[in-house]
């Protein structure tokens, strides 16, 4: 075997090992790299009250509730298969509307309702244009559902 | 590629190579950036922030290309013993800091309206992190090494053993729930409009051949300060 030969086994070699090395850690990463929990984790583990964890998922369509002192929003996060109840008093990010991601961070009371302290908005992977030249930013939000193909 | 171990033959190649890049490169980025800007239509959710992705993706890109290309020249410079590996290798690490750089810059200002916050600790944004003080790290290796111009085999290994990050950038919004969205670019098409997707891969093209021209440049340098070390070597031995 030539030392070109060799070299390259051994580099090959470590290129194996590493890259296994990488996808154990990897895996073995999953859970504590996740940067939020979905409902369904939620309703897996069912973290006691008071812990503070951190909630993502979809605003439920038609669940989002303002109530009249104008800074407390209610609303369903839900993934594929169950949902959750949240409640936030604050302001809340441009793009937090309904059917879009939101990342919250807080903890359950008592009664199963998860009461944010934070809510950030999460953008999908779509971009699209605002189809109507001058249409104005408010419109085009409450008006997703049709502007999404 | 033992065609180019020739340095001189390398030179007469990447002279007009490295003219051609900068000006084609300058030329795509300028257009593809005011065009971007200006005349783009903005999106219907984030507005007109949607336009820090005409710098934001090329930069990320060729982030994690550098490092990519780092560990190929490392893999050349110890299985061949290819002796502009080295060079080009070097020559990569400080463009390559800088666009890491550049994209978590532009990807927090994006952040900051689109999120509502300038910076989370999700598996994308912590691993690109990782990356920037890969490069960093790389940086010091190289100088550290100082082997004629090239750099040491610790430093090329650790350019090989560093490239396990760049398949974890990538998986990182797969694997892990992340803040950040998956690609929106895939090998199976793009959900980007094609209004936002032209103006992006002219900035792609452009931002590339400027990487290059950089990379080049850099190269030509670090041989012409090999080239004055050793005739001063000579002279001194004279």
């Amino acid at each position: 075997m030539k030392a070109k030969h060799q070299r390259l086994t051994l580099v090959l070699l470590a290129l194996v090992a590493l890259i296994g090395a990488g996808l154990l850690a990897a895996y073995a990463l999953q859970d504590q790299a996740s940067y939020f929990y979905t409902p369904s984790d939620i309703a897996d583990r069912k973290p006691k009250a008071g812990q503070a964890i951190r909630l993502g998922g979809m605003v439920e369509e038609g669940s989002i509730e303002r109530s009249v002192d104008g800074v407390t929003v209610q609303f369903i996060v839900r993934d594929g298969t169950a949902q959750q109840m949240v409640t936030y008093t604050g302001i809340t990010p441009d793009l937090f509307v309904e059917g879009s991601g939101v990342v919250a961070d807080g903890r359950l009371d008592a009664n199963g309702m998860f009461v944010a302290e934070n809510l950030l908005a999460k953008h999908d992977e779509n971009y699209i244009p605002r189809e109507l030249e001058g249409i104005d930013m408010t419109a085009g939000k409450h008006k997703t559902e049709t502007l999404v193909q | 590629m033992h065609a180019f171990a020739n340095p001189t033959r390398f030179l007469t190649l990447a002279k007009p190579l490295t003219l051609w890049f900068l000006v084609a490169g300058l030329v795509l980025v300028i257009f593809g950036s005011i065009y971007g800007l200006l005349y783009a239509p903005a999106d219907q959710l984030m507005g007109d922030s949607v336009r820090i992705l005409y710098i934001h993706v090329p930069t990320v890109w060729l982030a994690m290309g550098g490092w990519s290309a780092i560990a190929i020249a490392s893999i050349m410079q110890l299985v061949w013993r290819h002796p502009l590996a080295a060079v080009a290798a070097r020559a990569v690490a400080v463009p390559g800091a800088v666009f890491t750089a550049l994209g978590l810059i532009t990807g927090s200002i994006w952040a900051r309206p689109t999120w509502g916050t300038w910076w989370v600790w999700d598996g994308r944004v912590t691993s690109v992190l990782v990356l920037f003080f890969l490069y960093l790290a790389y940086i010091a290796l190289a100088n550290a090494s100082g082997d004629k111009g090239g750099v040491s085999r610790v430093t090329a290994i650790f350019g090989i053993v560093g490239a396990i990050n760049i398949p974890i950038i990538n998986r990182s919004v797969v694997w892990w729930n992340s803040l950040h969205q998956p690609a929106s670019i895939t090998v199976s098409g793009s959900s980007i409009d094609s209004a936002f997707l032209w103006p992006l891969m002219v900035n792609v093209i452009g931002f590339s051949m400027l990487f290059g021209a950089i990379v080049l440049m850099r190269m030509r340098s670090i041989l012409a300060e090999t080239k004055v070390e050793a005739r001063l070597k000579r002279m001194a031995a004279e």
